[in-house]
């Protein structure tokens, strides 16, 4: 298993698996049958069969026709869950800005990833499928994060997700709080972080009003301007900003910018969601929070509170959960839907924050995130209760192909660690005392 | 009314403390898990005067003595190496006293110096059932410190202490080593000059100490002038102190039990993370190990981290505990009780999880006449949990040490 094609061995029948693939009609359909089915779109169904045909699934159900032609897996007393999302990582060597000034929204994590970085072998260990690759939070715009898939792939482009017109798909992400203060050109104090953001935000409101006033006459275009071409995105609402924000009133002064701006965002981290948990649901903004094992390890989060999961439930704000990697890590990224029922959230919404709520926060939401038919077959089959330590990630499949599969002894090695196994695991995104979570 | 009512329930308090000691509890468990035989289901432990007076099945209680009661009864829980108490939650330089760095070798720093009753993370261990800490200097450099035992409550270093002088923390490996942006200091550059360093010092506390010997057998001699550095190694040497050698690489390990023989010291690995490739080496050192916390993550010395190592030294024989090691980050510390339960999935059986966070630890840590386990004579320190004590979605729903209940959050 590896996320790009295995060696000279197995490549031709690779090549051969993946233009059948490629052609549809030639793959067979697959039938996983027996399993306890979460769909997540709704309830549980015992028994249910999962019908999947290429890289789409076909049926989910109690009650579902298998094909004459299809191959069908039992997987009686197994646990089938979608792919789970994972809203803020740092695998595949990560990196946006450098340190030459606080705002760089030109600066792509897209010109970074090394897809041969043994991170995206551990996400798929832990049944994740998706994930939002953010650059780190030492900037207040640190450039523009990558929502990646975990098929087969050589290449960014190969496993990265593509927007309707194209281009590869992402956000933006933000930061605000003591992690972007440094020496100038960085902001001192949180009112230079802000006024910094909003006069950024201006030029590009004026930058877009030129081409508006332009109108097609290549004499009157303004010159083009990569970070203003990418906060026009931000403000035009094809890139949403993932904002990486602690302390109470740094939540609030995201949602006064948002409000100015009108970005779309999604707040990260949150550490004192709990203070202002119904300014964030009246704000309808959602939140993208960490499980840790204990508080503090930085002066922003002395406050943090294990119950901000079920506290933005209860308020009525949607909640998904992330990693962080290396903060937590992918393997065991079941474990925070667990630690956040343990905290108070229903075990409904937890396994929502893990699925379909990440989805929404990545407008991915047609594509993945739940079992319907439509979707794409990226789904995880687990050996029991989502929730329990004893349950371990048997397969993960993405778009119809299985990526992690337990019993290879690969991918076992993978899952449980061992020498050498996870090396070179590159460069990483080290969290320094400064920058990070 | 009100006022009378209050002045009511204090009179009625106090009656009862006249007649039962203030440390007395009965402890009800659906499932009482002792660390000392097999589970005891629908279990009592009667704790008087703050030690465990009985343990059994449906035992009678004193009417009027304080009961409470949980699904799942376990021992106090045993962190058998951490640095929380010395490296505080805010993670600024104040409260940050795991690790001097001015030298590489300071085996007279004592833990009880700095360790931090009130530092909100021994609070957060507290009330997730753990009641003994092992702690003091971390790893970092070659010789950082002493450690101590401590209970998780006391508001004096003196009140929560069980022993002041544990043991004598090492490193090997590249944490032990300058970092590049050290430039005031040349040494230790390299693995061969981290050995020297650690050899040269035991060899000066054996000089040191035939000094000392040979004035006391000779009055025409004179004994050294006191040096806390070297009196500190003496303790080493003479198997007062043992070293707690954090290794993670199987070189590093291997130099580790090399020094042991070396010296005849008594060592106990600590972290270990390649232990399973020398297996053999470390049964036949008879050397423990408190294995690193199973959420470690797989970088520098700790790349080739596995979630196995812990099971297959405890299939071997070898006496293994849990830790929740030293974090520089966030989380700012981790928990025994999830560093133990996330050996169970992959295999762990789960009295020997439980074992090495309870009576395991406590026998490394040679505390095993006092905590440990739920036997009569032992303290009355007990953790409660509503569910599967390992579960994510149980909860820790009581801590008891000394027989008080110091938490009873729900956590």
């Amino acid at each position: 298993m590896n996320i790009v094609s295995r060696g000279d061995s197995h490549s031709l029948q690779v090549l051969f698996v993946a233009s059948c693939l490629s052609f549809g009609s030639f793959a067979k359909p697959v039938a996983f049958t027996g399993a306890t089915i979460m769909p997540i779109s709704g309830e549980p169904i015992e028994n249910g069969t999962l019908l999947i045909d290429g890289k789409s699934i076909k049926a989910v159900g109690a009650k579902v026709r298998i094909p004459r032609d299809a191959e069908t897996i039992d997987v009686s007393g197994k646990v089938i869950l979608p792919g789970l999302v994972d809203t803020h990582s740092h695998v595949g060597e990560t990196s946006g800005a450098d340190w030459s000034g606080p705002i760089q929204p030109e600066a792509r994590v897209l010109d970074s990833i090394n897809v041969r970085n043994a991170g995206f072998k551990r996400a798929l260990a832990g049944g994740i499928t998706t994930i939002n690759l953010m650059s780190g939070s030492g900037h207040l715009m640190s450039g523009q994060t990558i929502y990646v898939k975990l098929r087969e792939g050589n290449s960014i482009e190969a496993i990265a997700y593509k927007r309707e017109d194209g281009e590869v798909d992402g956000g933006m992400k933000m930061a605000n709080g003591t992690n972007s203060r440094r020496d100038s050109p960085f902001p001192g104090t949180r009112a230079k972080s802000a006024s910094l953001v909003r006069q950024k935000y201006i030029a590009a409101q004026e930058y877009r009003n030129k081409i508006e006033r332009a109108d097609g006459d290549p004499e009157k275009m303004p010159e083009r301007d990569l970070t203003m071409e990418a906060l026009i995105e931000v403000l035009e609402g094809k890139r949403i900003v993932h904002f990486h924000t602690h302390r109470h009133d740094d939540i609030l002064t995201v949602l006064r910018l948002q409000e100015e701006f009108g970005f779309r965002v999604v707040l990260h981290h949150v550490s004192e969601a709990h203070r202002v948990a119904n300014e964030i649901a009246a704000a309808n903004v959602p939140s993208s929070i960490i499980m840790l094992d204990s508080p503090g390890g930085k002066l922003e989060e002395q406050y943090v509170d294990i119950q901000n999961a079920p506290v933005l439930e209860k308020a009525g704000a949607k909640v998904a959960l992330h990693t962080d990697d290396w903060i937590t890590e992918s393997r065991h990224f079941l474990r925070s839907a667990g630690l956040a029922v343990r905290a108070g959230m229903s075990r409904e919404e937890a396994l929502k924050a893990m699925t379909i709520n990440g989805a929404e926060m990545l407008d991915l939401e047609d594509r993945i995130g739940t079992l319907e038919k439509g979707k794409d077959a990226d789904f995880v089959i687990l050996s029991g209760d989502p929730l329990s330590v004893y349950t371990r990630v048997e397969q993960t499949w993405v778009e119809g192909e299985k990526r992690f599969n337990l019993n290879d002894p690969d991918d076992l090695a993978v899952a449980e660690g061992g020498f050498g196994v996870l090396v070179p695991t590159g460069r990483g995104h080290a969290h320094g005392m400064e920058e990070g979570h | 009314m009100k006022f009378l009512s209050t002045l009511l329930l204090t009179v009625l308090a106090a009656t009862l403390n006249a007649t039962t000691f203030a440390d007395d509890i009965a402890v009800k468990g659906n499932m009482v898990y002792t660390s000392a035989g097999e589970p005891i289901e629908n279990g009592v432990v009667i704790i008087r005067d703050g030690k465990i007076a009985a343990v059994g099945q449906d035992l009678d209680i004193t009417e009027g003595m304080e009961t409470i009661s949980a699904n799942v009864v376990t021992p106090g829980l045993i962190d058998a190496h951490t640095v929380v108490g010395m490296a505080g939650y805010l993670n600024q330089q104040h409260d940050q006293d795991q690790l001097e760095t001015s030298a590489a070798i300071q085996p007279e720093l004592r833990a009880i110096d700095a360790y931090n009753t009130r530092e909100p993370l021994v609070e957060w261990l507290r009330k997730h059932g753990v009641t003994t800490i092992h702690t003091g200097h971390g790893p970092g450099e070659i010789i950082s410190g002493q450690t101590m035992i401590a209970k998780t409550v006391g508001d004096t270093v003196a009140e929560a202490t069980i022993n002041s002088q544990t043991m004598m923390a090492a490193t090997l490996g590249d944490s032990a080593l300058v970092s590049g942006s050290d430039k005031k200091r040349k040494s230790p550059g390299t693995k061969g000059k981290v050995a020297a360093m650690f050899r040269n010092q035991l060899i000066a506390a054996k000089n040191y100490s035939a000094k000392i010997e040979a004035a006391e057998d000779d009055d025409d001699k004179e004994a050294p002038p006191r040096d806390l550095k070297l009196e500190a190694m003496v303790s080493v040497l003479n198997g007062d102190m043992p070293l707690l050698i954090t290794a993670n690489r199987h070189n590093d390990i291997m130099t580790a039990l090399r020094i042991a023989k070396e010296f005849d010291i008594k060592v106990i690995l600590d972290s270990a993370s390649e232990a399973y490739l020398l297996i053999d080496e470390i049964k036949a050192a008879g050397v423990p190990v408190v294995i690193h916390p199973q959420m470690s993550r797989p970088v520098s010395d700790k790349e080739n981290v596995t979630y196995t190592t812990a099971q297959k030294l405890i299939e071997a024989g070898i006496p293994v505990a849990f830790q929740s090691g030293y974090e520089s980050y966030v989380p700012k510390t981790r928990v025994v009780l999830f560093e133990a339960a996330m050996t169970l999935p992959y295999g762990m059986d789960y009295q020997d999880a439980l074992n090495a966070i309870t009576i395991n630890a406590a026998k490394i840590l040679g505390i095993d006449d006092q905590v440990g386990s739920i036997e009569v004579g032992k303290d009355g320190d007990l953790a409660l949990f509503d569910g599967d004590l390992f579960e994510w979605t149980s909860h820790v729903v009581g801590t008891v040490i000394g027989g008080e209940v110091v938490s009873d959050s729900v956590k």
